[in-house]
């Protein structure tokens, strides 16, 4: 099991695994922000903590047909699919690659860009708060729409258009505590709710995703 | 020896029964919708007064409430055949599920329309993004999201599958999300119109045609539904047939 999170971490890291495109397009979208809207100081600080969610769940979407196409195209989702290792482990390793890849480097990425914006400075403790409890939710969904689709060709398309739906709870809760905890309200409440959505989704999305792909695999 | 009469519900997950027996049941049901829809419209349309406050706008509740209520039972009826499909393997419905979703997308469009045709006049906005109406255009996404990955796929066995663990995934977040809005937004849409509790219902004078016609949508439902399946099991038998042409 650690050997195939190692293997999926370094394939990640290496050349052509994408690693940091996420991030690089997490900077741009919030960089772009300013140049659409305006650059009124108030005006960016009361949008920060939506945009910074949704850069952050776009820059995760993106991302998300390389946990699976590659293995699928060369094969080695076979291999793993015949290892003793249960393919509900495989996907729940693939999503916990994803987003130590992806999702962990958007969460610390996010105070620095919130300084683009111009949020206030106690806005930041929530934000981070809520990007580390919501993004995990955020790579595991998005196995199950790379589970579903890694079969097609030209699937990138459709996979956006499964996965986006499915992240509405986790976006509206995640950036309802990064704009309470900004303005100064009580972030208890929707904490609760985004960390109980992810971890079910933690918990019941693997059997889905592992049910997908066996499907997809046959 | 003669066999024993099965009469079983799932005797009519056998294509060829399903076809004899909804070829029988197809035109009644059809022709119950029409005297519904039309009785109900009209009745609806020009047998009504006007709402004191509301005018003449009110009588678009004919028509919203019913394919609302719809839009939302057919996505049931899809999670209920894909259940079916994925415990019992009934290609009848799975091709259910399949031919259910266009229908109920269209009736997710008609509320959403028709909605914004009497918000217009009557909260000075073609939309607001209050609960229910963003939680119908999630479900507008949904719907989308099933029928792009039915049309994707090319074997019918492999779509059956995916759609309905999607439909079942689908399902759940669509029950988070509109909960979650719940919480995001306030309320500009009022309470249900239609309830158990006798004093929420509208007036008894707009309340029998709306039954009516909201008869008529369910058995407009019923009959496109057995109209399309029966299409689609004719559909894969031909594909078969050719199949078999082609090996010999």
């Amino acid at each position: 099991m650690i050997a195939l999170l190692i293997r999926d971490l370094r394939l990640a890291m290496r050349a052509g695994g994408g690693f940091g495109l996420g991030l690089a397009f997490f900077l741009i979208v919030v960089v772009l922000v300013p140049f659409a809207v305006g650059p009124q100081s108030s005006l960016l600080s009361t949008i920060a903590p939506g945009v910074l969610w949704l850069g952050a769940l776009l820059a995760c979407l993106l991302s998300l047909d390389r946990i699976l196409a590659l293995d699928w195209e060369d094969g080695s989702l076979d291999l793993l699919a015949v290892s003793p290792l249960p393919l509900e482990a495989v996907v729940s390793l693939k999503a916990l690659a994803h987003w130590l890849t992806t999702g962990l480097p958007l969460v610390l990425a996010a105070p620095v860009l919130a300084v683009l914006l111009n949020m206030p400075s106690e806005g930041y403790e929530p934000l981070i708060m809520s990007l580390l409890l919501g993004t995990p939710a955020l790579s595991v969904i998005g196995t199950f729409g790379a589970a579903l689709t890694v079969g097609l060709k030209r699937g990138g398309l459709l996979l956006s258009l499964l996965v986006l739906p499915l992240y509405v709870p986790t976006l509206i809760f995640g950036a309802e505590v990064a704009r309470r905890g900004m303005v100064g309200l009580e972030t208890t409440v929707p904490m609760l709710m985004l960390g109980g959505i992810t971890c079910g989704a933690i918990a019941l999305l693997p059997f889905a995703s592992a049910a997908v792909l066996r499907v997809n695999l046959r | 020896m003669k066999e024993p009469r099965v009469t079983s519900l799932w005797t009519y997950a056998n294509p060829k029964k399903f076809i004899e027996t909804t070829d029988k049941l197809l035109p009644w049901v059809a022709t119950l919708a029409l005297i519904c829809l039309v009785t109900g419209l009209i009745w609806g349309f020009f047998f009504t007064p006007d709402d004191y406050r509301q005018g003449a706008t009110v009588k678009i509740i004919y028509i919203h409430v019913p394919s609302a209520l719809m839009a939302i039972n057919a996505w049931l009826m899809m999670l209920v055949a894909s259940l079916v499909w994925i415990v019992r393997r009934h290609h009848v419905s799975a091709l259910a599920a399949r031919a259910a979703a266009p229908v109920g997308l269209v009736m997710t469009l008609i509320a959403l329309a028709t909605g914004a045709i009497w918000g217009q006049p009557m909260w000075g906005t073609w939309w607001a993004w209050d609960p229910r109406l963003t939680s119908f255009l999630v479900l507008t996404l949904f719907y989308f999201g099933y029928i792009a990955l039915w049309a994707a796929i090319e074997n019918d066995d492999t779509a059956a599958d995916l759609t309905s663990i999607l439909c079942l995934v689908g399902s759940v977040f669509a029950v988070l999300s509109r909960y979650a809005v719940n919480f995001w937004n306030q309320g500009l849409h009022q309470g249900a119109s239609l309830s158990l509790d006798e004093k929420e219902n509208v007036a008894d004078v707009f309340y029998h045609p709306l039954l009516v016609s909201i008869a008529g949508f369910v058995l407009l439902f019923i009959a496109l539904v057995l109209l399309r399946t029966r299409t689609e099991i004719r559909a894969r038998r031909t594909r078969a047939l050719l199949a078999r042409e082609r090996m010999n």
